[in-house]
């Protein structure tokens, strides 16, 4: 019996989900590993069969807890997909705010009693990671994923193998591609403490890196000291620069 | 006839989370509605605070499959808030970037999204064994729509390479050669898919419903990264003005926002610009827009997709025209963009594959983004689709459950809608 997995989707843009629609023919050897029961964004089919739940997405309100909480109940395997689900995205920097004023700022216009918490499509919209409400067993990185990696990690949990992730920076990968680092160029760059696997693929084309894929395990420890130490900055100090997707990390209980 | 009952939850093959329900007691309508209950994420609240170069890439996200037109709109918005000009080679690249964007988008909608409608089946998968020659040529377009995107910005979904000013990265005269022919050659692949959807093109119901269009548009090009805004009904508007377009508002089954101009509601998208602009189609999009009997004002949503594969035709026609003009000026692969961050506000338009997008950004002095507000196409198109619900439910009373129910999905999914959302479930009940 091939295992049965199941794509959901969360609050995101679906762009992760995209990167599987995008491994193209490679998706057909997919499907010959495993019954994919369940691909909202692709199939029409649907089931509450699945051993693997492959979930992209943030988790905002109580209405999207108790449907993650249910997937959660099903699967045996759980893994996170994207950033969405591994940090809580982009959208986690609107918990800089109160969830009364997000709304406010971007649904002015309704009647209040219309995006009340009364009603459950308004309730409490406050972005969290999957592993902030269920046990997630596996994280698939990036956003959006890097569609090689997911296809790798596939494969691994089907033959019993630990799922290769990276733990070494960004750096690693772009200093092998021989790229000017952004810091001789007045830039600020997060690729000493974020975690590698994506070809460095930011840089590469002279954007800064944003850590979407998470820091490195131990961002103490294990950032590109050299790097670090060549322009007199510090793991602590770039990681407080930048949070356009590590506010995970340097968020306040309770807004700023 | 007794009671009819139809609960589409999560409505599959859209980019996002839509519900269908239905309700119909003794062959009258009692209550249709089209409901978007994703958890909202925020995008204008949340950016303020933020610096001028995270805008666009922030607002990338909101949505996978229109980043790059999400990318190029916020570029744009950015650029009229601080006065930043943009160099000739620079507009000519991202023009092509938004046909990389449209022929990747487009085909995947008609090839992977609609073909198994009109083959009656649950998705792409199953045509894999029974029409393994259409699915592969659709593959391949789609790969080579992903490559040229990947060529053009680093990255097809989220873009790399594009900022405020310009690129900061531009591909060689050699690539934009080969990539120029690449599409030049599957030309032949293109007119083959049509020929399949041409064939099969009796699956696609025929409804219509007068209503409004809007779109770009412009006296000198098929209007998708500049132009005023067009509307059939009132003719032309400038892009600045968009709020008294738009005219958001709120409905209760529904976190995403609706529309109106004119009428009731308006629809954006490859049909709306087809309604306005079709006279500045390339030769053989014209051609393919004659052999689908397509002329405007045509007020058949389902045509959305056969409008969408004429645009397809388009892009790629105008890709090499485009590419033939960059290699004739030659490329500067060191133009960097050179920005001043300053105060101001400034709003961006481009139509993107779903339609007319607007950035509006309101930045302080040091840069920092202290206003903000996207309207993007689905939102646009939400109204619409729920009027066309309407109009088209009672006609379909006296069909089997099941063929109901896939009717009103199909019309949806011809809005293309990328309400960015989850699980699908779906229940009808019938009651005699
Ligand atoms: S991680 Fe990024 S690409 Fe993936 S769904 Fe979230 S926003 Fe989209
Ligand atoms: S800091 Fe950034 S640009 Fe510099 S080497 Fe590291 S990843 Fe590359
Ligand atoms: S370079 Fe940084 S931001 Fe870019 S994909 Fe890699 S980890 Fe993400």
């Amino acid at each position: 019996m091939k295992p049965k997995v199941a794509i959901f989707d969360f609050a995101s843009c679906e762009g992760c989900e995209l990167q599987i629609v995008n491994l193209e023919e490679a998706i057909i050897d997919v499907a010959k590993l495993v019954d994919i029961v369940e691909f909202r964004e692709a199939m029409k089919e649907s089931s509450d069969d699945y051993d693997i739940a492959i979930v992209e997405g943030s988790i905002a309100r109580p209405i999207d807890e108790e449907r993650l909480k249910k997937i959660r109940a099903k699967a045996k395997i759980l893994i996170a997909l994207g950033a969405c689900a591994h940090l809580g995205g982009v959208q986690r920097l609107g918990n800089r705010f109160s969830p009364d004023e997000n709304k406010k700022e971007v649904y002015h216009m309704a009647r209040p009693e219309d995006i009340s918490d009364g009603n459950p499509y308004f309730k409490e919209p406050r972005h969290r990671a999957l592993d902030e409400v269920v046990k997630v067993d596996y994280t698939i990185p990036g956003c959006p994923i890097n569609r090689v990696e997911f296809a790798k990690v596939l494969v691994a949990l089907l033959t019993g193998k630990k799922p290769p992730i990276p733990d070494y920076p960004v750096c690693v990968e772009c200093k092998k591609k021989e790229n000017t680092c952004l810091y001789t160029v007045g830039g600020v760059c997060m690729g000493p403490v974020a975690r590698g696997g994506c070809d460095a693929i930011c840089p590469t084309y002279g954007g800064e890196c944003e850590a979407c894929r998470g820091y490195v395990s131990h961002p103490h420890e294990k950032a590109q000291m050299d790097v670090l130490a060549k322009y007199g900055l510090t793991a602590e100090e770039i990681m407080n620069r930048k949070t356009m997707f590590t506010s995970r990390y340097t968020e306040k209980k309770g807004g700023e | 006839m007794g009671k009819i009952h139809i609960d589409v939850e999560h409505l599959t093959r859209v980019e996002g989370h839509g519900n269908i329900v239905l309700n119909a007691n003794s062959g009258k309508v009692e209550n249709v509605q089209w409901q978007v209950p994703e958890a909202p994420r925020f995008f204008e609240s949340f950016v303020r605070g933020r610096p001028w170069n995270e805008l666009a890439h922030i607002t990338s996200r909101i949505c996978g499959i229109c980043s790059i037109g999400h990318t190029l709109t916020s570029l744009k918005a950015t650029e009229a808030a601080m006065g930043i000009e943009t160099s000739e080679q620079t507009q000519l690249l991202r023009r092509l970037a938004i046909h990389g964007e449209n022929t990747q988008s487009h085909i995947l909608h008609v090839g992977y999204l609609i073909a198994p409608d009109l083959f009656r089946v649950g998705s792409v998968l199953p045509l894999i064994g029974t029409h393994p020659d259409a699915v592969l040529k659709v593959v391949k377009l789609h790969r080579l729509a992903n490559e040229f995107s990947d060529l053009l910005c680093g990255r097809t979904t989220h873009p790399v390479s594009m900022a405020p000013g310009g690129f900061t990265w531009i591909p060689s005269e050699k690539d934009l050669r080969n990539m120029k022919m690449r599409w030049a050659e599957a030309v032949e692949v293109t007119n083959d898919v049509a020929e399949i959807v041409l064939a099969n093109a009796g699956g696609l119901p025929s409804f219509s419903r007068e209503t409004e269009y809007i779109s770009l548009t412009s006296d000198d090009e098929y209007a998708l990264y500049d132009g005023m805004i067009g509307s059939t009904d009132t003719g032309k508007h400038p892009v600045e003005g968009y709020l008294k377009i738009t005219n958001e508002f709120v409905v209760p089954q529904s976190t995403a926002k609706y529309c109106k101009h004119a009428r009731d509601s308006y629809m954006v998208g490859a049909l709306a610009r087809f309604n306005l602009n079709s006279r500045h189609l390339s030769p053989l999009a014209k051609h393919w827009a004659g052999k689908f009997h397509l002329k405007p004002i045509n007020y058949n949503p389902f045509m959305n997709s056969v409008a969408q594969l004429v645009e397809f035709v388009h892009s790629v026609e105008d890709s090499i025209a485009i590419i033939d003009k960059l290699l004739a000026k030659g490329i500067d692969r060191r133009e960097r963009p050179k920005v001043k961050p300053k105060a101001g506000r400034g709003v961006g338009a481009v139509d993107v594959p779903r339609g007319i997008l607007f950035h509006d950004y309101t930045y302080d002095e040091k840069g920092i983004c202290r206003k903000a507000n996207c309207i993007i196409p689905t939102n646009q198109n939400h109204n619409n689709i729920q009027k066309d619900f309407e109009a088209f439910a009672p006609t379909l009373l006296d069909k089997p459950g099941k063929e109901i129910e896939l009717n009103l999905e199909m019309l949806v999914r011809a809005y293309d809608p990328c309400i960015s959302c989850s699980t699908h479930y779906l229940k009808v009940k019938l009651v005699h």
